[in-house]
């Protein structure tokens, strides 16, 4: 690796963050009313965002470091420090995609919301904070990102008015990864401090000088940060919540930005992992219960964002078993997939919503007719997150499965998860296009602006993963070991055919539905667990503060008053015992005297 | 004459107080804001004298029948504190000038404003004992009866508190202040005296005492809650903005570096009532129930992460402490400014009487989800520096201890984030409270006022150098480093 500052690829970096973030910060100063130049000046942070990402590919230069001091405190020197390679550059093509997609559908989806300039300008920040976490070089760097992230998702998230659960998800998405943030913060100062360095190349080339310990430590640190983002059980309960937020936001969240920094993350910072076994086991064992967990809470959901929300959770699951296993670039591999068609997704899921005024599966059907480019893009979407191939996911996903050869337990959930996978894609497919339109609706596609961002995403939805193999024939190997996932996923598919085509199963569940669909009453357990407690404690500590801390200095206070009240009795005494009182004062104080001598004060 | 600037740095507003407090009320008023402006500007010359050690000092025999020296001084730890108390000052004399609360004679407040400004610069400035204990004692009673005459309701007995509790505490520094003086016959600041090992360890128990109060650390916080939320919106502005620095100040120049070594064998002692504090606050203000008594009491959580970065006695804990500092005084004195403008537009602090101000006043919501995220510890801004460095300040001291410490500390750091977003919860989300109705949003002097803070949040956030740079050069953390 070169380690020269290299101008272009600097000043390249600082632009890529640079100007979605100042746009954005512009934006929140625009009036209100100025809808278009609110619009305007999202539209250009991401696009600008995307145009320079697509330099820095074509200019391909090999890994790049450029470093600049920010400050020193005491010998810990912290740096504003990008590193620029493949990998960064496609991650940040990724995220301005994503996020141009959703400034231009958002134009349309939000109209007539007075509150839209600040919420265009709250993306471009998110963007920019996205992007700082993929160019940085500097752990202190990476971690203003990180947190920056959170707050803007919790904006996002909170900005829907209409919804009453709106500001309590929030407030669940921010506390939630905040609370895994505490590990993170942890991790980077047990690493900076150990190392003596933020910059992630001193802190990688000096992993291999840290004891086994520190390393694990360290490691499973950064995974509590990384579980939080990232939707890990059991830090995942935020997500499926999170989708309160207005619906391109979700696209947002799920596709590029938030739950990807973890991702992204892990493999930026691999070697501290890999030197840890435990934390990959760890790893592995997270991943693989997020991936069925994830799978199963989605097949039971009426809210049709929640089916995709649970999918993302599963599919994270997915990234993250490879990481375990060491296949970083399968993991970036289905990470870009996913974007693609998550993203896409849950644009299409907005356009359903737009027509029929709810997020309700049981309120969707037939929806084909009238909304052709809605219907196959989506299709091409779900076809993509079931693995159908030649469609993106397909690639991706083999990819993955091949990687867990080596673990069978996390392979088999891989394989189990497929086959789920596939089923409750297939029935959202079913429930939604297919069968008997509602009373009261009428099907349209959705106005031009927001069709643009569904055939944009459409495109590396289904030829990403072609794409992709051939640039890299490494990432998929054709063989036998591809039959069995195919063949589960085509058995989902057959079985979801079979079981939802005239009626949804689900509603026979009966009240299991509902409790299936919130995550197997995790959030109860998290509840009892956390938020309880920690809320019985702080009205013991106001409770103790009040009663005890300030009640002895009142007591204080009223005793020095009664002592006054009766020393001024004493005072009006008769003269003997008045005597005796100034005796007994002198005694005091010379004894006083003595003692301090004699400790040695005085 | 360079050196009579820091004594017309103390002079202008002194006089400024004198002339203001005979003046009619708006004349008055207006006059306050020219001389706070002033002062401003010669308290922040001295940065073009920067080098290392003090950048300029002043002594000269004052009393000399008392051995009283007019001795003054900064450096690159006073400089940031002086500046922003000159900041806040012009900021309260500006908004008083638009806004005075009951019972008006806006130029008396103005006066005392000025007053107290003169006596916390005195108190950053002073390089003699006994000058520095006159300066600590004189911002008091005005500050006392500023909450006293303009404050809220309960006002006299938080008054009273106030007044009688940081006296108790100025009690014991009088005694530590006299201890010194006469076993070594100087009170000079700038040196460290020659005490026994016992003898530092009585007079390091009875300064600790002292700052404790004013910082205040737990469990000797409790007038803070009262006085804050009594006050009125300058007068919170500047108790949570500087006044408490006094105490986090006093703990290093005085504590620090006249008893060292006592100051190194209590600093676990310190460090965990600090944590305590981080906690206790953070809890208390989760269950809080009034605006500007949670901000009160978060006051106490994040002056518990200055005073960790202090305990931990180490050059990047102080560092840490000197721009956590800052960044408190400029964040609280923000979300104190917007409680005040919250609580005249509804006239209810009670957290469940508000809500939904995003519908009624967007760019008020906006401000105040700005200091809120700034205020827990966001990095990017201000706040997030000095507490993230006190956290690996204490874990670079190793020890089962100290590492102990530093993660109840971050976890204190996620405490603050929910009893913050709770806040916003509270006032700026949901449908629009009755008390919250038909109020108008921020106005151009409130802007005024607010803005200089907002962009010192964004500026330190982005360049904490600005504070950390020139108090590496201190003396003070230079021997700091060497031990």
């Amino acid at each position: 690796m070169r380690r020269s500052a290299n101008g272009v690829s600097a000043g390249l970096s600082v632009g890529l963050i640079g100007v979605p973030l100042l746009l954005g910060l512009v934006g929140l100063l625009v009036p209100q009313r100025n809808r278009p130049d609110a619009a305007a000046l999202g539209i250009a942070g991401a696009a600008i965002a995307v145009a320079i990402a697509a330099v820095m590919l074509a200019l391909r230069e090999g890994p790049r470091e450029s470093t600049l001091d920010w400050v020193a405190f005491g010998d810990l020197q912290v740096t504003l420090a990008t590193f620029v390679d493949t990998r960064a550059v496609l991650m940040a093509l990724t995220v301005g995609i994503v996020a141009l997609c959703v400034q231009v559908y958002s134009i349309s989806y939000l109209r007539g919301d007075e509150r839209y300039g600040p919420y265009a300008a709250q993306i471009s920040i998110f963007t920019a904070a996205m992007l700082t976490v993929v160019l940085s070089g500097d752990l202190i760097l990476l971690l203003v990102g990180w947190e920056l992230m959170g707050a803007c998702s919790y904006l996002l998230i909170a900005h829907d008015r209409g919804l009453p659960d709106a500001p309590r998800a929030a407030v669940k998405a921010f506390l939630v990864t905040r609370v895994g943030d505490v590990g993170f913060l942890l991790g980077i100062v047990l690493l900076g401090t150990k190392v003596g360095s933020f910059k992630i190349s001193d802190v990688l080339a000096g992993v291999g000088s840290l004891d086994k310990t520190t390393v694990t430590i360290a490691a499973l640190l950064l995974l509590a940060g990384v579980a939080g983002k990232s939707a890990q059980f059991p830090l995942h309960t935020w997500l499926p919540d999170a989708m309160a937020g207005p619906t391109p936001i979700s696209a947002l969240i799920h596709a590029a930005t938030m739950v990807a920094a973890g991702v992204y993350v892990v493999a930026r910072l691999f070697p501290v992992f890999a030197a840890s076994p435990a934390a990959m086991t760890v790893l592995g064992v997270m991943a693989g219960i997020t991936l069925l967990l994830g799978a199963l809470a989605a097949i039971a959901a009426d809210d049709i964002k929640r089916v995709l929300a649970w999918s993302t959770v599963s599919q994270l699951g997915y990234m993250m078993a490879a990481l375990s296993v060491g296949a970083v670039d399968a993991a970036m591999f289905h990470l870009f997939t996913h974007a693609a068609f998550k993203a896409l997704l849950f644009l299409g899921a907005g356009a359903l919503i737009h027509v029929v005024g709810s997020n309700l599966l049981s309120r969707m059907g037939g929806m084909r007719k009238g909304m052709p480019l809605t219907f196959v893009t989506m299709t091409i979407g779900l076809g993509a997150l079931i693995g159908v191939p030649p469609l993106a996911g397909f690639w991706s996903k083999e990819s993955v499965v091949t990687a867990l050869a080596d673990r069978p337990w996390l392979g088999t959930a891989a394989l189990a998860g497929i086959a789920i996978t596939a089923w409750y894609s297939t029935r959202l497919w079913l429930r939604a296009f297919f069968g008997q339109v509602p009373k009261g609706v009428h099907p349209h596609d959705p106005p031009g602006d927001m069709k643009f961002p569904l055939v944009l995403l459409a495109i590396p939805a289904a030829g990403l993963g072609w794409g992709a193999y051939a640039v890299r024939h490494d990432l998929v190997h054709f063989g036998p070991e591809l039959v069995l996932p195919l063949a589960l996923a085509g058995l989902g598919i057959a079985l979801g055919v079979l079981m939802c085509r005239r009626s949804d199963p689900i509603r026979r569940l009966g009240r299991a539905g509902p409790w299936i669909a919130s995550g197997f009453g995790l959030d109860t357990v998290q509840r009892w667990l956390v938020v309880e407690p920690v809320r019985a404690l702080a009205r013991i500590a106001k409770a103790i503060d009040t009663s005890v801390v300030d009640g002895v200095v009142l007591g204080t206070g009223q005793a020095t008053r009664a002592a006054g009240s009766g020393l001024a009795a004493w005072h009006r005494a008769v003269l003997p015992r008045a005597l005796a009182g100034v005796l007994a004062g002198a005694m005091v104080l010379a004894a006083a005297g003595i003692t301090l001598n004699l400790v040695g004060v005085w | 004459m360079v050196n009579l600037l820091l004594l017309w740095t103390l002079a202008v507003p002194l006089a400024g107080a004198a002339i203001v407090a005979v003046l009619p009320d708006r004349t008055g008023r207006k006059l306050a804001c020219y001389v706070a402006l002033l002062t401003l500007g010669l308290a922040a010359l001295p940065v073009m004298w920067r080098k290392a050690g003090m950048w300029l000092e002043m002594d000269w025999a004052w009393v000399p029948a008392f051995g009283l020296r007019m001795h003054l001084g900064v450096d690159g730890i006073s400089y940031p504190l002086v500046l922003l108390t000159a900041l806040l000052t012009v900021l309260c004399c500006g908004y008083t000038l638009w806004h005075t609360p009951e019972p008006g004679r806006g130029n008396v407040l103005s006066s005392l404003l000025l007053l107290i400004e003169a006596g916390i610069l005195a108190t950053f400035l002073a390089q003699d004992l006994v000058l520095f204990f006159i300066a600590f004692e004189v911002v008091l009673l005005p500050m006392a009866a500023v909450i006293a005459v303009w404050g809220g309701p309960a006002r006299r007995r938080a008054a009273l508190k106030f007044a009688l509790y940081t006296l108790a505490g100025s009690v014991l520094l009088l005694v530590g202040v006299i201890a010194v003086v006469s076993l070594t016959g100087s009170g000079d600041m700038t040196r460290v005296p020659a005490l026994s090992a016992t003898a530092q360890m009585w007079i390091f128990g009875v300064f600790a005492f002292a700052f404790a109060v004013k910082s205040p650390l737990w469990p000797l916080h409790t007038w803070l809650p009262d006085a804050h939320t009594e006050a009125p919106t300058v007068g919170s502005v500047i108790l949570a903005g500087v006044l408490l620095k006094m105490g986090t100040y006093g703990l290093i120049r005085v504590g620090m570096g006249l008893t060292p070594d006592a100051f190194r064998q209590a600093a676990p002692v310190l460090g965990v009532l600090a944590v305590c504090a981080i906690i206790v606050g953070s809890l208390v203000c989760l269950a809080q129930t009034e605006l500007k008594r949670l901000i009160a009491y978060s006051s106490v959580g994040h002056m518990g992460f200055i005073l960790l970065g202090i305990a931990t006695g180490s050059t990047i804990g102080l560092q840490a402490a000197l721009v956590g500092n800052i960044a408190h005084g400029v964040l609280t004195g923000l979300l104190f400014f917007l409680a005040g403008a919250i609580k005249d537009r509804s006239h209810t602090g009670q957290l469940t009487e508000l809500g939904g101000l995003r519908e009624q006043a967007p760019w008020l919501a906006g401000m105040i989800g700005f200091a809120a995220l700034g205020s827990l510890g966001l990095p990017g801004l201000a706040g997030f520096w000095g507490e993230a460095f006190a956290i690996v300040a204490a874990w670079s001291r190793g020890g089962p201890l100290w590492t102990t410490l530093a993660i109840v500390a971050a976890i204190g750091g996620a405490l603050a984030a929910a009893y913050l977003l709770r806040l916003l919860r509270k006032v700026s989300h949901g449908p629009l409270a009755p008390s919250l109705e038909g109020v108008h949003d921020a106005r151009w002097p409130e802007v005024v006022a607010w803005v200089p803070l907002i962009i010192l949040a964004v500026l330190l956030g982005l360049l904490p150098v600005l504070i950390i740079d020139p108090a590496a050069g201190a003396a003070l953390i230079s021997e700091a480093v060497g031990k």
